[in-house]
């Protein structure tokens, strides 16, 4: 697993998926630690759960 | 988990035939006539889930070679002949009553699976349960909701991993992935229904598999039956992952409401986790389950395509039914209370 390079995957109108990261740091520098091997990380912006996607795009 | 009791005469004679022996084995199938409704009749919904139930965790007082009995499996194929045609007729009664677009996107087309997809499941009209639970569900009605839920949650991934021989290339590598996170990524404990037995005994509620089964609408029920339907055949494999899509489209917003609403209603944080956990994870397999498994499904086998509606559209369609029979449910009591109320007000003067 930690041999895997990092990928990042442009969901159309949704978040970035990302595989194979440790951390992902949010605007405010804050570092937050993967819980999963692939995350999905908020493209709109206005996710409840920053730096997190969870599906709040659907709605605008 | 024993034996749940018998719901009508379909499962009397069932639960008889598992219990004793094949010496009633001639007269089981002649005794299925096809309600009028069937994803309404709880005595077919617990003989089917019964039988699906011999292929997961099965049940202490009969014997395990059950599973691959004759007899029972052309039962369990007469039982799947009228589900199914239920569920045809379910589908195409509801998406004659949806939007245009909704109609649309319903059918095969050349326009991209992937937006088309998120479009039919975000339009669909159903009810809001999720906005009644974020805003003003009593806690015993949350405990209610709960627990119709725990039939599924308490075995949840289990249903889709079936599908993963029957996949190839991309779409199984996705299928994986998916199922890996599902089940905890490999911690031990961390498994999706593991979470949701925390929150169950959190709430109160009983965390053991198969607690509430005798209690559950025939809603709830066919919920959980049309997941093994598509499971455990592989002709189904398209429906099978078409209602995957459809259920991860359809957790993250409501995960979050859920939430909220348990907070609201004052269960703990660690009830409440699993949904935190289901808002973010659902976010990532939602688009792991449209845009890499039922995308890499049609690049491998274009003629599933209808197949990937079909199950999604039943997913749709049969959380809607559940949903209505819950809130219908709330709405009984909370009018049987105020009647009562009333009574003793006039009582009382």
């Amino acid at each position: 697993m930690s041999s895997r390079a990092i990928e990042v995957t442009v969901c159309p109108n949704g978040p970035f998926l990302i595989r194979g990261a440790e951390q992902v740091i949010d605007v405010e520098g804050v570092a937050h630690c993967t819980t999963r091997p692939v995350v999905a990380v908020c493209r709109c912006g206005k996710t409840g759960r920053p730096p997190w996607c969870d599906g709040t795009h659907k709605l605008l | 988990m024993r034996l749940p009791p018998p719901r009508g005469p379909i499962s009397s004679s069932l639960f008889d035939y598992m219990h004793e022996g094949p010496k009633a084995a001639s007269s089981l199938i002649v005794r299925i006539c096809e309600p009028s409704n069937a994803l309404d009749d709880a005595d077919l919904q617990i003989a089917l889930w019964s039988l699906y139930e011999l292929h997961y965790r099965s049940f202490d007082d009969i014997d395990e070679r059950w599973e691959w009995d004759p007899t029972l499996l052309a039962v369990r194929s007469k039982l799947e002949d009228v589900f199914e045609r239920a569920l045809h007729h379910a589908v195409t009664d509801e998406v004659a009553k949806q939007s245009p677009q909704i109609q649309a996107n319903a059918r095969p087309c050349e326009r991209d699976l992937a937006s088309r997809f998120f479009e039919l499941v975000n339009e669909f009209d159903g009810p809001e349960l999720a906005k009644r639970i974020q805003k003003d569900a009593s806690a015993e009605q949350i405990r209610e909701f709960l627990l119709q839920r725990s039939v599924y949650h308490l075995k949840e991934a289990d249903p889709q991993t079936w599908s993963i021989p029957r996949l190839t290339g991309p779409a199984k590598s996705a299928l994986v992935e998916l199922q890996f996170d599902e089940y905890g990524d490999g911690v031990a404990g961390r498994t999706h229904a593991e979470l949701f037995a925390i929150t169950l005994r959190e709430a109160g509620l009983d965390s053991t598999y198969g607690a509430y089964i005798d209690e559950v609408n025939a809603s709830t029920l066919a919920v959980n039956n049309v997941m093994s339907l598509f499971g455990l055949h592989r002709r189904n494999r398209g429906a099978a992952m078409g209602h995957l899509a459809a259920f991860e489209a359809t957790s993250s917003l409501p995960c979050r409401r859920y939430a909220a609403g348990l907070r609201r209603a004052g269960f703990s944080e660690a009830a409440a986790h699993y949904f935190d956990e289901h808002t973010e994870a659902d976010a990532v397999h939602e688009q792991l389950a449209v845009r890499a498994i039922c995308v890499g499904l049609i690049d491998e086998e274009p003629q599933l395509e209808a197949d990937i509606l079909f199950g999604a559209l039943c997913c749709l369609v049969l959380d809607a039914r559940q949903a209505a029979e819950l809130i219908a449910s709330w709405e009984f009591l909370d009018h049987h209370a105020a009647t009562m109320q009333t009574q003793n007000a006039v009582d009382a003067q």
